[in-house]
């Protein structure tokens, strides 16, 4: 069963005489243990996505639900007991942790808060979490300026699992990070992923290296998932073209000298999203239809559906 | 074309601890930029990359010393007193940082920051200075140019002012643009459009770039040489085809490991972190997390010795060295 669903799921933020809608109905389903990747450019709504997942805003529409119940959005009471399992970790390492305290005393904090530590808590608790995240025990008397961008991001993940979590929300986790301390941080993710069958909701603009680390691959434009599926497939046989966008400007570290392709424009201000297909003033193969139309999601194989007129017709998706 | 726009040579930069001693950040760095040419700067932070930048701007910290050589079209930069600097700066080079909140004036219009530099460095008229900046405006793909000009830097997000600052480095028509992760905050189709601009100005302007960043794509992409830097020192250097190809340098190859490639493989982060200033390790720097490491590279810094014709690597153990390639083809 799902551990994380969202369904029809929508993001406004009231603003001057007009509302944003930053996520406009994405349906979404987390398995247990599975990686799963949340790619597109700023202003698509993804961040938007992940705190609505875990509760950090209300959805001004549909549901969001963590093991079955339904999350409640985080007011000024402290959070239900179901829910500490379900954690975040969020971009910048340098504000998610408290620059004046040992980054030790933090860590026990988030043990005391999980109460899986309790008030007599194991006192070598801390010192493993730090060893789960690849730290030096004796590291736990430091403050947050004596590490690195890399490693103070493995503090803020080692804070997390003190919750014991079942699912970890990861907001452009590795984006702050240098690239060798990148590759350590997202391996780190995988390997919670893998071995202790946390599920792990990836979000990231860097689309290289979700195509490395995630089992599946939603792609989010303007609000809505655009094409999901199992990671090779949609890389190796994108169907939504700005999927295929995507893909094209990642440029390839191999010496060839290939300039990444380019995709015109900007995202579209998401208080006016475009009629129809969201995607189709920037869509180098848009139809007359396409301003017309809002295309569903569809299935386009196993596993992997695309919201787009020209790929081909397939069953609807169920939410 | 008539030898390099910018030759740096023997570079060192010392910066001041908190307890006052000198600490090595660039120890002997030699590059060099043509005209029309993309040199591109790889490492991790800490590496001397972007002293290595700031240096050459005249933009280092208060305290820092320097010695060694800048020449910037033949002429000695370096020690120049701040008003021939400023006015050297001003005309040939312009620089993009990583941070575009520090780029910006808060408090003066994008047209006056766009065209500022045209109007007094180039006598360019006021009617012909807006012109010209809203082209540039729309080139790095700001919607609306003739509307963004009267608008203010908080008025746009990170990745538009990021956009701006590019186009305002631009609008100084500079020779020589030192860029210093100028597009790792953003999207990579806003990348792709940046790397695209700056590829065409090398190509119809002449315009020498020297790129730093951390992303190897992006250097495979549009640089035409890499310098790659581990603690303040150049550990390979050639042709971007030749060093991403075939690396020579355990740390090179190690930076390309780390990378995600697709398929099945998983990335392989180099161990450790890079050594902090003052504590770079005896011999090669780069020997307590290589590999290949041997007895002998603790003994001595390797010198940057040449392998083929504008090739070279730090690293006298070359455990990469491909029989059935006996010798790099010239670049």
């Amino acid at each position: 069963m799902s551990v994380l669903t969202a369904t029809g799921v929508e993001v406004t933020y009231p603003g001057a005489g007009r509302s944003v809608r930053a996520v406009a109905g994405v349906d979404l389903a987390v398995e247990p243990g599975e990686v799963l990747g949340l790619v597109g450019e700023s202003g698509c709504g993804k961040s938007s996505l992940a705190r609505a997942l875990v509760g950090l805003v209300a959805p001004s529409a549909g549901t969001v639900t963590f093991g079955g119940e339904p999350v409640q959005p985080l007011r000024r009471r402290a959070r239900p007991v179901a829910q500490r399992r379900l954690q975040m970790v969020f971009q910048d390492p340098y504000s998610s942790l408290n620059a004046r305290r040992r980054v030790g005393d933090q860590i026990a904090d988030a043990l005391r808060l999980a109460g899986t530590g309790g008030r007599r808590r194991a006192p070598g608790a801390v010192g493993s979490l730090l060893e789960r995240v690849g730290l030096d025990p004796a590291m736990q008397t430091r403050y947050p300026h004596e590490f690195s961008g890399g490693q103070r991001q493995r503090v803020a993940i080692a804070r997390a699992l003190a919750a014991d979590p079942t699912v970890v929300v990861a907001d452009e986790p590795i984006s702050a990070l240098d690239a060798s301390a990148q590759a350590q941080v997202a391996n780190l993710l995988v390997g919670l992923a893998r071995d202790e069958g946390v599920a792990v909701v990836f979000i990231s603009h860097d689309l290289a290296i979700v195509r490395q680390v995630a089992d599946r691959t939603a792609v989010m434009y303007l609000g809505t998932v655009v094409e999901v599926g199992p990671t090779e497939t949609l890389w190796t046989d994108p169907q939504h073209p700005y999927t295929r966008a995507l893909i094209g400007a990642v440029p390839v570290p191999d010496g060839s000298g290939r300039l990444p392709a380019d995709l015109p424009g900007d995202v579209p201000d998401p208080a006016a999203p475009p009629s129809g297909c969201r995607f189709h003033p920037r869509c180098p193969v848009a139809t007359p239809e396409c301003p017309t139309w809002e295309p569903v999601l569809r299935m386009q194989g196993p596993d992997h559906a695309a919201a787009c007129l020209l790929a081909p017709d397939r069953t609807e998706v169920s939410p | 074309m008539t030898g390099p726009l910018l030759e740096v040579s023997g570079l060192r930069v010392r910066l001041p601890s908190r307890t006052g001693a000198m600490l090595p950040a660039v120890d002997g760095v030699d590059l060099a930029v043509s005209p029309g040419e993309v040199l591109g700067v790889a490492g991790e932070s800490g590496s001397g990359k972007t002293m290595t930048a700031l240096a050459t701007l005249g933009l280092l910290p208060h305290g820092a010393r320097t010695e060694g050589s800048i020449r910037l079209a033949g002429r000695e930069i370096l020690g120049l007193p701040d008003k021939q600097l400023r006015s050297v700066r001003g005309r040939e080079v312009a620089m993009v940082a990583q941070d575009p909140r520090t780029a910006l004036h808060p408090m003066l219009s994008v047209e006056r920051q766009l065209t500022e530099h045209l109007r007094h460095h180039h006598g360019v008229g006021k009617r012909a200075a807006r012109d010209e900046a809203a082209d540039l405006l729309d080139q790095v793909r700001i919607p609306d140019p003739r509307a963004a000009l009267a608008r203010y830097p908080h008025e746009f997000s990170g990745g538009m002012r990021q956009r701006i600052a590019i186009a305002s480095a631009l609008a100084a028509r500079p020779s020589l643009l030192i860029a210093d992760e100028p597009t790792t905050a953003l999207d990579v189709t806003v990348q792709a459009g940046i790397l695209r601009l700056l590829d065409r100005l090398r190509r119809e302007r002449g315009l020498a770039v020297l790129i730093i960043t951390h992303d190897l794509g992006v250097l495979s992409s549009i640089a035409d040489r890499l310098v790659v830097m581990y603690a303040g020192r150049v550990v390979e250097t050639g042709s971007t085809a030749d060093v991403l190809g075939s690396p020579r340098h355990p740390y090179t190859r190690g930076l390309l490991d780390a990378l995600p490639e697709g398929g099945t493989t998983t990335m392989r982060p180099i161990p450790g972190s890079p050594p902090a200033l003052g504590s770079v390790p005896a011999g090669c720097a780069f020997h307590p997390r290589c590999a290949h490491a041997e007895a002998g590279c603790t003994a001595a810094v390797p010198p940057l010795l040449q392998i083929a014709p504008g090739r070279a690597t730090a690293c006298p153990v070359d455990p990469f060295v491909r029989p059935e390639v006996p010798t790099e083809a010239p670049a």
